[in-house]
């Protein structure tokens, strides 16, 4: 007679029946969508000649030297909300990040309303804000520049708090217990110790900032946007493919940038 | 040898009102939760320019006792001066971070900043001072800063080692880093927690030769804590025993017996 011991315990042993109502029920649930919302057959079969149609009227994208310089100066400027916006968000992540941090913060326990407060910021998507900059501070590139700053403090704000959090504690315990304040703690053995993370966070949002700068000249925020839009209203389907492209170009451009300064950093 | 002392007069000169020992502990108690007594009842003087080695198994309150005395752990109960000035929760943080800034503190682990060079993490033995910001790094530290901090650099033989990175170094150059950090501000009292405990024993011996040349030399108040009994009986003037959060004994460090180190690792 076999050993029971030496049996193989069975299959789904950590599987509960819990577990499966709430797998079949989750099941259910994104059928019934796919049934409202996702695309047939039909309608994808339909679709493919339109697409065929609008590729071929965008082929060959505008070369013509005076629309390349109109889209040179575009890109810059996009780029130029993208960074200025990133640089002034990551500049004030910090002090909000510190105020933010649990067991770091100045504020105690008042912490969680300033974390609350960047949760906040990161949760209304970048083109609503966009829409707020736009109806408060008019059409163009300072409405975009105060979008991506309010977004890059919503991501870095949440990343440099978190790694505030985590920087070892045995430094900070070694200042404080020569009589270093708060501020010092921080600048002394917190930003050093989580500078690698800080520049890594900093990167993504920089990244982040020039995919969101392309697309808030969509509700009039400046930048390459604005001519995308342009171009789509008009039916210059020629002029949208150049942009697409140089919009593909600048956030490669960017990608390959960061990816290189944070292989040297690691 | 370079000294650290005798260039400037020292920023925390005794008051009139400090004349008496320079910690005075009376019935001390500690509890992180209301039931166990970490500390129970422990009295304790030191007078300045006394070296005392704290000994105690594990668990018997020693870490505690050095971070009550300079409140980085608030007080449960008892009285507790330290440079004359009451110690306690209800005392304001300005009070606790002065009092701290007359204290030098050497952890069992160096607790350098890593990433940061071996002069800046001295430097960062000056926070606290006016216009402290500028300890962020060597690079941004006033002249006299800087010599402050090549000086205690040299006290530990390690000025040539300025500026490598803190993490390029040894344990015991670590170590007699984390020494140069502590003196660098010219306390009156060194407090260290098993300075020696992570190092091999020959590097363990040399840190301690270094700890109490320096504090002999400069008139520094040392109190340190040691599982090591050779290095209790060899460098400290007192041993105060602790068990189970009571002061076992407290005697000249010549009178200590082995019956004594028996009583106190004896479970």
């Amino acid at each position: 007679m076999a050993d029971r011991r030496l049996e193989a315990p069975g299959r789904f042993t950590g599987f509960s029946p819990l577990n499966f109502a709430l797998l079949v029920g989750l099941g259910a649930v994104v059928l019934a969508s796919m049934g409202k919302v996702a695309p047939s057959p039909q309608q994808l079969a339909d679709g493919v000649p339109g697409m065929v149609n609008l590729v071929g009227r965008m082929l060959p994208p505008n070369t013509e030297p005076a629309f390349l310089a109109r889209i040179g100066l575009r890109i810059l400027e996009t780029f130029q909300i993208a960074l200025v916006g990133a640089a002034i968000g990551i500049v004030l992540s910090l002090p909000i990040a510190w105020c933010a941090a649990r067991g770091v913060s100045p504020l105690g326990r008042g912490n969680v309303v300033v974390k609350a407060f960047v949760s906040f910021l990161r949760t209304v998507p970048d083109l609503v804000w966009a829409l707020i900059f736009v109806a408060s501070i008019g059409l163009g590139a300072v409405a975009g520049t105060m979008t991506i700053m309010v977004d890059t403090i919503g991501f870095c704000g949440r990343f440099f708090a978190e790694a505030m959090e985590d920087a070892e504690k045995e430094p900070q315990e070694a200042l404080s217990a020569i009589g270093a304040g708060r501020g010092s703690i921080l600048v002394g053995a917190i930003l050093p110790d989580i500078m690698p993370s800080l520049i890594n966070s900093s990167l993504f949002a920089l990244e982040k900032a020039v995919r969101s700068s392309v697309v808030l000249g969509l509700v009039g925020a400046g930048g390459i946007g604005q001519e995308l839009k342009v171009a789509f209203d008009l039916f210059q389907y020629r002029n949208a493919s150049m942009i697409i492209l140089a919009i593909f170009a600048i956030v490669l451009l960017m990608e390959l940038c960061t990816d290189k300064l944070r292989a040297r950093i690691q | 040898m370079l000294d650290l002392v005798t260039d400037r007069p020292c920023a925390t000169e005794p008051s009139l009102a400090q004349t008496g020992p320079l910690i005075a502990a009376r019935g001390l108690c500690k509890s992180y939760d209301r039931r166990r007594m970490i500390l129970d009842g422990v009295d304790l003087e030191i007078a300045a320019g006394e070296r005392v080695a704290l000994i105690g198994s594990n668990g018997s309150g020693k870490s505690t006792l050095l971070k009550s005395l300079i409140g980085l752990h608030p007080i449960s109960g008892g009285t507790l001066h330290c440079f004359g000035d009451p110690v306690d929760a209800r005392g304001s943080r300005k009070q606790r971070l002065a009092m701290r800034r007359q204290t030098g503190f050497v952890f069992q682990k160096h607790c350098l900043v890593r990433r940061r060079t071996v002069l800046s993490n001295v430097i960062h033995g000056l926070f606290g001072d006016a216009g402290s910001w500028r300890a962020f790094s060597h690079a941004l530290a006033p002249p006299e800063w800087r010599d402050r901090a090549m000086q205690a650099l040299a006290e530990v033989d390690l000025a040539d080692k300025a500026l490598e990175r803190a993490d390029a170094l040894s344990g015991g150059q670590q170590q007699r880093v984390a020494i140069a950090r502590a003196l660098v501000r010219r306390p009156r009292l060194l407090i260290a927690d098993e300075p020696a405990a992570s190092l091999d024993p020959v590097s363990g011996r040399n840190v301690m030769e270094l700890f109490t040349q320096l504090c002999r030399d400069h008139g520094i108040t040392l109190l340190y804590t040691s599982h090591d009994m050779a290095h209790a009986v060899d460098y400290a003037d007192r041993i105060v025993a602790l068990k189970g959060g009571r002061v076992l004994f407290d005697r000249p460090a010549a009178q200590v017996t082995r019956a004594d180190l028996k009583d106190t690792f004896d479970g």
